[in-house]
């Protein structure tokens, strides 16, 4: 294939208060936030804007204290997280998710976006693994993501001063005096390079879950704010904690669908978890189920995954998930036309199980931020799933639109004050060279990224998935290192508009930064917690109630301990 | 004998004029054409643009596309045993293979550009 070089060399440059990174659920919360105390706003994704992400992606519900269906007290959210988290939960994170979940959605709801009510105006909230009550809102049929997504999307609009942009891929954080002065990217669709000044910088990019094979995420999820976060001098925590939604769609095949739709199936109607044998089995590792819904995600994957290993899982390997005892008039009234498409995909819930397996879904770890969702890097703010810390070693159902609504709000009104400050450091041409000249370098691949990257998802499933070894994290490492070796230190040159070879080797360049930081914590924890379970250490290990820190020293990642900030919540709970 | 399906992709920017490439991908039942197409980035060319982000769910929106002079999503298109021909929006502006301007105007850079 030849290409004309008709791509622009030209180098733009924008100058905002706060740059934000990253257009989900937290991105467009700390955009209006942000706004609305004032400051320049430029929000920025590297999809188009509201359109990638997971929050479009998530079909289930959000947890908050309301009250509506029974009474509650944010408190009890809060004991619940802790309990979910196996005692590694940032308290102050998590507190505060708890506290100000409820009015997030109440302002949701003024905003319309259009929670399933009862007859007399209270909240529907149903009851999701972990919860000790029914705590979870939702938008029907499976729309509470899409739901979210337009609605805060409508409200960005709805404030023109917001400068939003599209397909810009962010490169490197642009970092002087040990602040945060800007970010230097490229225009996907032209190729051009973009530099931003910025007073302040909020990390908005979500998780890792694209580091997998089988994951319910976008394609922009490959741990960008994490890579972008360490490479600027912030510290990562938790990342050996990966969350995997135990019961992902695996067989008959589907399309159109998301993955992890059986959830709301399961709040609402039950279902039975069965294994080879019809029995449900998770009472075999937990409490029993009896056809309610009630174990955690890190015990639900673990039981799969053992009875896989058994010799009792299904033909696809994964387990059976059934509502045949359901009814089809139930099945009706509870999804409408989920059960038309499921049709369409040639699934009849009345007559046949479907088959389910763990898929990559949601990350605990990421950046390490303080109360205020500050980085260690002055001016650098996280918000949403790149905040690592208050979910522990398992996060609970419900709590990930929760916080990316509550660390948004936060982040972008505490950045806003920054920017109005005199703390900031004023854009500096010199810090931003390296990254200029990275992405106007290149020089042309024999390697395929886009085959590494497909060689990656692959490696991290089998080694870095939910059942750990010594010895299969350390192939991991391994072949990781000879991974970034093939890839080099340079992109191929740029050919052509949406260059996506170019893309792809941006995109690799960032999860096998951050794969390595996940192996590289599960490797160092020799015990079994949450959602990091090691063959080989398979039991918790009170030595252990200890998080994991990570930070870029001289080009090498380094591990540190780091001693939680409190454990008499956690002691109380157990 | 494995069954295959033959992929014929409109190629290139509007300036370079029209090409195809023709790429034969094994035939599973069940798969999407948004498969198809990620198969044939990994394993054969991965200079191939399209769009896409949220993989098979049909939330995002983007892998709208013509298949044999149809509008339809990639994602919930099924691959067929047989020749299919791809090509990008008629309506949009092409930017590039089957990739076009699809983004609304006041998020383009080039508005930000203009502020």
């Amino acid at each position: 294939m030849v290409y004309h070089l008709r791509v622009n060399r030209e180098t733009t440059h924008l100058t905002t208060d706060v740059l934000i990174i990253g257009a989900g659920a937290a991105g467009m919360s700390a955009a209006i936030a942000a706004h609305d105390s004032g400051a320049r706003v430029m929000l920025i994704d590297r999809s188009l804007i509201g359109r990638g992400g997971a929050t479009v992606m998530a079909q289930m519900t959000v947890a908050a204290a309301l009250g509506d269906e029974v009474a509650d007290d944010w408190r009890c959210h809060f004991a619940d997280t802790i309990k979910a988290g196996r005692g590694l939960c940032d308290e102050e994170l998590a507190s505060l998710v708890c506290e100000q979940a409820p009015a997030a959605i109440r302002q949701m709801d003024e905003w319309r976006i259009g929670w399933a009510r009862h007859q007399d105006g209270r909240l529907r909230q149903a009851e999701a693994p972990g919860h000790d009550r029914p705590r979870c809102v939702y938008v029907d049929f499976l729309n509470t993501g899409p739901a979210v997504s337009r609605t805060l999307r409508t409200q960005v609009q709805r404030r023109p001063a917001i400068v939003r942009i599209g397909e810009l891929s962010i490169v490197d954080l642009v970092i002087a005096d040990g602040m945060a002065c800007g970010a230097v990217g490229f225009s996907v669709t032209e190729g051009r390079t973009v530099t931003i000044a910025a007073k302040s910088v909020i990390l908005c990019t979500g998780g890792l879950t694209r580091l997998y094979a089988c994951n319910s995420a976008s394609v922009n999820m490959g741990g960008d704010g994490y890579a972008l976060g360490l490479r600027a001098g912030a510290e990562l925590i938790d990342m050996e904690f990966v969350q995997f939604f135990p019961i992902g769609h695996l067989a008959p095949r589907m399309i159109g669908m998301d993955p992890i739709m059986w959830d709301p199936f399961r709040y609402k109607l039950g279902g039975q978890l069965l294994n080879a044998e019809g029995r449900e089995f998770i009472g075999d590792y937990d409490r029993i189920e009896e056809g309610h819904y009630r174990a955690t995600r890190d015990v639900a994957t673990y039981a799969i995954l053992k009875e896989v290993a058994a010799g009792r899982g299904s033909p696809h390997g994964g387990v059976y998930l059934s509502f045949r005892h359901v009814g089809a008039d139930k099945l009706r009234a509870a999804f409408g036309p989920v059960i038309d498409r499921l049709q369409a995909n040639g699934i009849d819930l009345t007559r046949e199980p479907i088959e389910v397996a763990p898929i990559a879904h949601y990350h605990m770890g990421g950046l390490r931020v303080d109360a205020a969702l500050e980085t260690r890097i002055a001016n650098l703010f996280a918000a949403g799933e790149t905040v690592g810390g208050a979910n522990g070693a398992n996060r609970l159902s419900g709590n990930a639109i929760s916080e990316a609504l509550v660390f948004g709000t936060a982040a972008g009104l505490k950045a806003a004050t920054r920017a109005h400050g005199q703390r900031g450091r004023a854009w500096s041409e010199v810090a931003a060279q390296e990254t200029i000249a990275l992405i106007g370098g290149g020089e042309m691949k024999r390697a395929n990224p886009a085959s590494l990257i497909a060689r990656l998802q692959i490696l991290m499933d089998e080694r870095v998935g939910p059942l750990r070894s010594e010895a299969g994290l350390s192939i991991a490492r391994a072949e990781i290192g000879a991974m970034k070796k093939e890839i080099g230190d340079t992109p191929p040159p740029v050919q052509s508009e949406f260059d996506s070879m170019r893309l792809d080797w941006f995109d690799l360049r960032n999860m096998l930064f951050v794969a390595e930081s996940v192996v590289l914590a599960a490797l160092a924890r020799r015990e079994s917690r949450g959602a990091h379970q090691r063959e080989d250490h398979p039991d918790a290990d009170s030595r252990w109630l200890v998080h994991q820190t990570i930070r870029l020293d001289n080009g090498r990642l380094v591990l540190d301990a780091l001693a939680r900030k409190h454990d008499a919540m956690w002691e109380t709970a157990e | 004998m494995k069954r295959v399906a033959t992929l014929i992709v409109r190629r290139g920017a509007p300036a370079e004029g029209v090409s195809w490439s023709r790429y034969d991908v094994a035939y599973e039942p069940g798969q999407s054409v948004l498969d198809a197409l990620r198969r044939i980035r990994v394993d054969e060319d991965p200079t191939l643009a399209f769009r896409f982000s949220c993989i098979n769910a049909n939330a995002c929106k983007e892998c709208l596309m013509l298949v044999d002079g149809k509008v339809v999503y990639a994602c919930t298109a099924r691959l067929q045993s047989r020749e299919m021909r791809l090509e990008p929006l008629p309506n949009k502006a092409h930017i590039r293979d089957l990739v076009t301007d699809i983004a609304p105007p006041d998020e383009r850079l080039s508005n930000a550009r203009n502020r």
